[in-house]
Order: structure tokens, then C-alpha cells, then sequence
């Protein structure tokens, strides 16, 4: 090597020998390497957040919209004393509108099933409804209801796997007897369609058992589940249940529809699919947007089940929890940090104070539960407890963010005002605050986010509670957002699973709306200086 | 600034002086077990939507938790109901009597406990020894205790799945727990382990997992591997009769009639707790009792059932109704 070449235009390069050379390559090829891998984390770490996003945005979807039936109720004078409402019988009321539209539903398994189309809260919106003059007494009203949660999620497609619906060439012939039915096809594609869903055949006749699609044959104003079928001469035959033998909206033409999904694999039978399609098909259904899930309070019932209360419950906590934690904690900071002398016992406090930061949440609830609860006798599970006790979590977070703030205020300001004789205190609130408000805000926003989606402590406080009145006041029994997912999550009930995933939705938006008030104030300071 | 710093401590103020002056309470308490807590709230619900009353808060604590809230005393810092997923311990009973308070025992129906898989996976049929043979920490071989060697369900038996045995349970602090292990574990225990470590041990080598109290993340286990069993209490299997599937115990499924017949060999009585020193003086209470015991709400066709309560055989329900209606106190 007798040649050296320059590297860098300009400029000639040091590394004249090849180990030099190798080195400098190496060296290079690692910082490539590195950036990599930075960018691939990043990277990966951006594919998860749009997953977790992607899935809990798509599960909580569903739980936005609901389903509602119109009926029409008879609130005449007979039935609702306006003057008296407690006495009025409204289950009653609702029970014989849906009885109304199947009369010819007879038996008490049957007609209880019917019944429990309706969302058992119906009730009490319609009471509710009449009470605020929404809806008016006096004859017969067509008033939209809540659907029960299967027939919701029926409707949603996410209770059965629908398999569409076969057009028959030609009308079968029905004999029903006692809600049994026998049936002559003139042509064999029930048997084929049989096959398809699932049939077992022994000697011939195709049995549709449980592990089967239900086959829902619709002609002559009824609708029959095919139990078995069987070709014959030309044709083929079968027998079934009828289901439902006054359907009003059943189209002349014949058509067998199915539903992929086995009655024994779903909790929506194939009679109640037959009724909620019914209803549907004389357009009674309506999909509307939930106001129930964002302005009601808690309930047993999903499709009753609501936000309002977690989330008044939060902003009150919240509220407490500021008002306490940020005054407390922005002195503290400014007295240790602008006025307390370095001494050992300054020392140790902030010793303390750094190490509270790092204290599981836990321990915060236990202490509130000793001091607040049992000592001051404070209510249990109201926000002022909570509020109390996540201000106890949040206070070091705010000392430490905003003892930080202020010392990055440049000493430069603090001599400027002294020297034109300005005294400690209005050097440290006329100047020196001022700038580093903007650092204090931040610190705080960390610290209400954090207490914002903690669920721990107050578990021990009594938050982890089923409350269905939305809290008035501070001292009212409330929840907050994180312990209502906790709740929902636990529950049996499958309509609660998109709840949970629309209250953590609820809860995000909660976060980005705090976020962006505290970053518009921030901004504002700066903007003064 | 300023007038920021200002305004947040006066409500800073205003906060902590709100605080001593809590309202007269017009509202039910209750606390006690997470088992009977869904079903509570259903009742509570209802008592809410009557009219008359505000709805009662229910507190999820745990069968002990709430027993100790509330013999801690009379008064209205204390609750007025607790929910038990067992009868009441006499060392509980004594803090109560101790502190003045009166229980009065309802017992409100049952809760079938279920060992269940996905429908993807083989239906099985097992007794009580079977499952002990699977779970036990220490099981009897050719007469002899050792720890337990069982890898597979064929292992125990060959008629049953060649499958490793993975069951998704609840930690040892759960009530549910305490109900497995008194109605299976203990039951099918042979003498020579009774006497060597008694017959609550659960093996601690990955057959047995413990899923945490979620229940739902367990059905949602269940449903990602076949071959897996869960334990939970019968609501979770109801309501998601489309994915799971119980097996059955000593021949016997474990299915709504099973159950309230008592046919089915693993369930336990649920209870609730009502204050006998607060009827009066907190309102409502009287109306919530009323409504517990009534038919509508823990009859076969009651609301209750439909969430996945096992009501009692009727005789019991209207011995149960006529005391509690009575407010018989427990000890009086």
C-alpha cells in the first residue's frame, strides 16, 4: 500500500494502514449495526402498540352501537296513573307488548324466553322516559326498546355464523301437528343442503343432531327447524319443529335459511334467532348509537351497563387529587429546593422523597385504609378517599419533576432580581417560578396520568364496588375508569367483553383529553415569558 | 400564576374540610365474597329500579375480608350485608357477637364448581379419585406415598385422553379453591396421604397452574388449547355454553339440574349476612331481604338463575324465606 486516498473530500485521511482500516470499517459497520437496531426497536415496539390498538379498538366496536325494538305499548289510563307511577306495573306493560307480536307462543319455558328478548332494564327507561314526559301516556305509543344482550350480539353477528339462505324451487307441503311438522319437498336439494350442514345418515335418512347447522325452513307463514330428512320418490321428505306458526313477514316464496354456528355451540336458540328475525324483518329492530353505555352508570345488565359513573367518578377523584397534590407538592419543591438549608436532615428527607417515588401503589392504599378510612373515618369507596390517597402516590412524582424544573432555571435570573433588590420570595415567585412552571406542569401531568389508571390502591379504600347511582358529590360511593375495566373484565356475561374493551377506549380518551388541557396551559406559561 | 397557585389551595381547603361532614347514610352496604358478588348486584340492581330506595353498593372483599368489615361493629361506618361463599367460621361468629352485631344467615342458593375444556377437546368422564390421582402433590403407588408421577390423563387411566394433564385453577386464596379442595380433593384422599401431609396439597410441578382469579382469562386459556381443563364456578360454563364444555364427575354432568338436584357431587352453599342491629335504622334493608328470597329472583326461573345461581330445593327456599322475613338472628 503505497497510495493513500482521502476519506472525506477535503480532508486526508489519518488511517494509513489496513489494520487502521479495518478498524475504522468495523467501527463504522457497528454504528450502522446500532442504528438498526434502534430503528427496529422502535419498530417493533410500533407494531405492538398498533396491534394492543387494533384489537381493543375492533372488540370495542360492537359495544358503541345497540340494538333496540320498537313496540307498541299500551300506556293508557287503565295501565299508567301519571299521578302514581311507583304503582304501575311496567314489566307488565312491556311483557304483553312482545306477547303481542307472537300470539300464538304458548307455554311458560317458551313465553319466559320471549320475554327475555327485552333488556330486563326496559322498564325502568320506559318509567324513566315517561317521568320526563319523553314518552306520553294515553293509549297505544310505539316505543323503542332495549334489546336483551344475546338478541344485541345476535344482531351484531356475533353470537351465530349465518349461512345465508337457499331459495326452493317449488312450495313444500306442511302438515303440523302439536308443533311438529311433517314436509314434502318436490325436489331433493334439502338433502344436499343437509349434507352440507352437517347431517349424520344412518339408513337413509340424513339426522341433523346437535352438532349440526340449524336448517330453518320458511313457507306457508311458518317456520320449521328440519329435524331429519329423507329422499323419496322424486322429491324428499322431512319432519321438524314448528317454531313459529304466525309469522307475519315470512316472504310466499319458500327458502330454507341456515345458521352455521350448532344451536348446542351458542346461548341464542334457534327459536329466539326465529323471533329477533321476525322482528327484524317487519323492521321493529333498529341499530342506534349507545347512549346507554356512555351516559348511564353501572348495571348487571350488559346492555344496560354504562360509563357515566366510572367517568364522574374519575373526574372527581381526580379533581381531589389535584387540588391536594399540587399545591403540597410545587411548595415542598420550592422550599427545599430555592429556601430549605443543606443539611443532613434535608438530605434525608430527600432521600425519602426519592425513594416514596418508587413504592408500590399497594403500600399507598394500605396507608389510606389506616389513616383516612379507620382513623379519620373518612366514607369508604368515596372519591375523596381515593383522591386523598392517589394525591399520597402523586406527590413525590410532582416534588421530584418540579425540584428539577426549578433548577434548571439559570442562576443568572436569580442574581439579575436580587441585584435590583428584590427579596427571596419575590425572586422565587415573580421570576424563578414563572419559568419553571412549564417543567412543574409536565411533572404533573406524569403523575395524574399515572394516578389516572391506578386500580390498586383503591382496592383497598372499597372502589372495587358495584355502584349503579352516578356519584354527586365527593363524599358519594363512586368507582373510577380502571377499577370499572377491572370489574367488566371479570364478569361471566360475553357482551361485557366489548364493554371492557370500549371503557378502555373511554379511559385512553380520558388520558389524551387530560394530556392536551395540560399541554394548552403549558404552552400559555411559555408563551408569557 | 399567582391566582393559580391561589385558587388550587383554596379547593385544596374546601376538600379537606368536606371531609367531616359525611352525610347520614340512606344507602345499603354490602361486601363479602367475589363468588356471590354477581348475584347480589343483580339484586341490588332491582331493589334500585323499584324506586324506593337508592341502589345498595356491593363491595367485592372476599368471603373473609367481608366478614371481618362487618363484625367490626354497629354503626353506619359499617356495612349492613356480607356475601359468604361458606357458612360463617364460629371464631367469626364470636368477633361478631363481640362487637354487638347480629347476624341473620340467609343461605341463597349453590354454586356447582366445574373442571371444563373447549369444545375442541374430548368430553371426559372422571371421578373424584381420578382428579385427586391428577392434582394431588403426593399420590399412593403399589401402597407407597410418592410424589405424584402422572403426566398424562392416560397415566391415571387408560380409558382417558393421552393428553398431559394441564388444569388452569384458581390461587390458594380463592374461596373457589377451598370448595375444590374440600369437595374433591379431601373426599377422594386415600388414608396413607391424609396421614403423611393431608390432602390440601396441590402439585407445584406445572400440571396444575395457577390462573389467577380471572375467570374469563381461563375460558379464553381453555378456548387457545384443547387440551387443557379449567376450574370455575358453573356461571362462567352457562354463559359460555358455545366454547366450553364440563366434564362430568362420577358420571354425573355438571348441568343446571345436576346441580340444584344434587346429583353433582362438587358444589357448595352461598350465603349472605344481614345485620340484624341496622333493620330500622338503615332503609331499605327489610325490602332487600324480600327481594333476595323472593321467586322471582332466586326461584328455578328467577333472575338469579339466569346468571347462574343453583337455587335450593323449594322446601329450603321457604325455610329460608320464613327466617330470614323473620329476621331470625343467628344465636338469639
Amino acid at each position: 500500500m503505497t497510495d493513500t486516498t482521502p476519506t472525506e473530500a477535503g480532508s486526508t485521511s489519518l488511517h494509513t494502514n489496513d489494520a487502521a482500516k479495518a478498524r475504522l470499517k468495523a467501527r463504522y459497520a457497528a454504528e450502522r449495526r446500532f442504528k438498526w437496531m434502534g430503528a427496529g426497536a422502535v419498530a417493533l415496539s410500533g407494531l405492538f402498540l398498533v396491534i394492543l390498538l387494533s384489537t381493543i379498538v375492533t372488540q370495542a366496536l360492537p359495544a358503541f352501537r345497540m340494538n333496540y325494538v320498537t313496540l307498541p305499548l299500551d300506556l293508557s289510563a287503565e295501565q299508567v296513573d301519571m299521578e302514581n307511577l311507583s304503582a304501575t306495573n311496567f314489566s307488565g306493560i312491556v311483557n304483553d307488548a312482545i306477547m303481542g307480536q307472537f300470539p300464538s307462543v304458548e307455554g311458560r319455558q317458551e313465553q319466559r324466553a320471549l320475554r327475555g328478548l327485552v333488556s330486563t332494564g326496559a322498564p325502568t327507561l320506559l318509567r324513566k322516559a315517561l317521568e320526563s314526559g319523553e314518552v306520553e301516556a294515553g293509549d297505544t305509543r310505539q316505543v323503542a326498546l332495549p334489546l336483551d344482550d344475546f338478541s344485541d350480539l345476535y344482531l351484531k353477528g356475533l353470537v351465530a355464523k349465518d349461512g345465508g339462505r337457499e331459495a326452493l324451487a317449488a312450495a313444500p307441503q306442511i302438515v303440523a301437528t302439536d308443533g311438529a311438522a311433517e314436509i314434502t319437498f318436490s325436489d331433493r336439494s334439502v338433502v344436499e343442503l343437509a349434507r352440507e350442514a352437517g347431517a349424520i345418515e344412518e339408513d337413509g335418512v340424513l339426522r341433523l343432531t346437535s352438532g349440526a347447522s340449524s336448517l330453518l325452513l320458511q313457507a306457508d307463514g311458518r317456520i320449521v327447524k328440519l329435524l331429519e330428512v329423507q329422499a323419496a320418490d322424486g322429491g324428499a321428505t322431512a319432519t321438524g319443529n314448528v317454531l313459529l306458526s304466525d309469522a307475519p313477514q315470512v316472504s310466499d316464496e319458500a327458502a330454507i335459511r341456515i345458521v352455521e354456528t350448532p344451536e348446542s355451540q351458542r346461548k341464542f336458540t334457534d327459536r329466539e334467532i326465529v323471533w329477533v328475525d321476525s322482528l327484524t324483518a317487519q323492521g321493529l329492530t333498529e341499530s342506534r348509537w349507545n347512549e346507554i353505555f356512555l351516559f348511564s352508570g353501572a348495571s348487571r345488565e350488559p346492555e344496560m351497563a354504562g360509563i357515566w359513573g366510572a367517568v364522574v367518578g374519575s373526574a372527581l377523584t381526580m379533581l381531589v387529587t389535584l387540588a391536594l397534590a399540587f399545591p403540597i407538592g410545587v411548595a415542598a419543591a420550592i422550599y427545599l429546593e430555592e429556601f430549605a438549608p443543606k443539611n443532613r436532615l434535608t438530605a434525608i428527607i430527600e432521600v425519602n422523597i426519592n425513594n416514596l417515588a418508587a413504592v408500590p401503589s399497594i403500600v399507598f392504599g394500605l396507608l389510606g385504609l389506616a389513616v383516612f378510612i379507620n382513623w379519620f373515618s373518612f366514607p369508604r369507596s368515596a372519591p375523596l378517599a381515593g383522591g386523598f390517597v392517589l394525591a399520597l402516590m402523586t406527590l413525590p412524582t410532582i416534588i421530584i419533576a418540579s425540584r428539577a424544573a426549578l433548577r434548571a432555571v439559570p442562576p443568572s435570573i436569580r442574581e439579575a432580581a436580587l441585584g435590583i433588590g428584590a427579596s427571596k420570595v419575590q425572586t422565587v415567585f415573580h421570576h424563578v417560578l414563572p419559568l419553571a412552571m412549564p417543567g412543574i406542569l409536565t411533572g404533573t401531568i406524569i403523575g395524574m396520568a399515572q394516578a389516572l389508571g391506578e386500580t390498586a390502591p383503591l382496592l383497598m379504600i372499597g372502589m372495587v364496588a358495584f355502584i349503579v347511582d352516578v356519584p354527586g358529590g365527593f363524599t358519594s360511593p363512586a368507582t373510577v375508569l380502571p377499577v370499572q375495566i377491572f370489574m367488566w373484565a371479570d364478569f361471566p356475561e360475553p357482551a361485557f367483553q366489548q364493554k371492557t374493551s370500549a371503557a378502555i377506549l373511554i379511559l385512553l380518551g380520558f388520558l389524551v383529553l387530560m394530556n392536551a388541557i395540560a399541554v394548552v396551559l403549558r404552552k400559555r406559561f411559555e408563551r408569557r415569558w | 400564576m399567582q391566582k393559580f397557585i391561589l385558587m388550587t389551595s383554596a379547593a385544596a381547603v374546601a376538600v379537606a374540610m368536606s371531609a367531616g361532614t359525611a352525610a347520614a347514610r340512606d344507602q345499603i352496604r354490602i361486601v363479602g365474597s367475589s363468588t356471590v358478588f354477581p348475584f347480589t348486584t343483580a339484586v341490588a340492581e332491582r331493589l334500585g329500579q323499584s324506586g324506593q330506595f337508592q341502589t345498595p353498593v356491593v363491595e367485592s372483599t372476599g368471603t373473609g375480608g367481608g366478614m371481618k368489615l362487618f363484625c367490626g361493629g354497629v354503626g353506619e361506618s359499617h356495612p349492613d350485608f356480607t356475601n359468604a361463599s361458606r357458612p360463617i367460621k364460629d371464631g367469626e361468629l364470636e368477633e361478631c357477637k363481640a362487637n354487638g352485631v347480629t347476624p341473620i344467615e340467609i343461605k341463597v342458593g349453590f354454586d356447582g364448581i366445574v373442571l371444563s375444556n373447549s369444545k375442541g377437546g374430548e368430553q371426559v368422564d372422571l371421578t373424584k379419585e381420578q382428579i385427586f390421582a391428577a392434582l394431588a402433590k403426593n399420590v399412593v403407588v403399589d401402597g407407597e406415598v410418592v410424589a405424584n408421577p402422572h403426566t398424562n390423563w392416560s397415566d391415571i387411566d387408560e380409558g382417558l385422553p393421552n393428553t398431559k394433564i394441564e388444569v388452569l385453577g384458581p390461587p390458594p386464596t380463592s374461596g373457589t379453591r377451598d370448595a375444590f379442595v374440600e369437595l374433591v380433593m379431601e373426599e377422594a384422599c386415600p388414608e396413607a396421604i391424609e396421614e403423611a401431609d393431608g390432602c390440601t396439597e396441590i402439585r407445584e410441578d406445572g400440571a396444575f397452574v395457577e390462573a389467577g382469579e380471572n375467570d374469563n382469562l381461563i375460558v379464553q386459556k381453555l378456548e387457545a388449547n384443547a387440551d387443557a381443563y379449567g376450574i370455575f364456578g358453573f356461571s362462567f360454563l352457562d354463559q359460555n355454553a358455545d366454547k366450553l364444555q364440563g366434564a362430568s364427575i362420577g358420571g354425573v354432568e355438571p348441568t343446571f339440574d345436576n346441580i340444584a338436584s344434587g346429583d353433582y357431587g362438587v358444589s357448595r352453599s352461598l350465603f349472605i349476612y344481614a345485620k340484624k342491629e341496622h333493620v330500622g335504622a338503615i332503609p331499605g334493608m327489610e325490602e332487600f331481604i324480600k327481594e333476595y328470597t323472593s321467586e322471582a329472583a332466586w326461584g328455578p326461573e328467577g333472575y338469579l338463575a339466569d346468571k347462574g345461581l343453583i337455587p335450593l330445593p323449594e322446601a329450603d327456599r321457604t325455610s329460608q324465606r320464613d327466617n330470614a322475613v323473620a329476621l331470625k338472628g343467628m344465636g338469639s
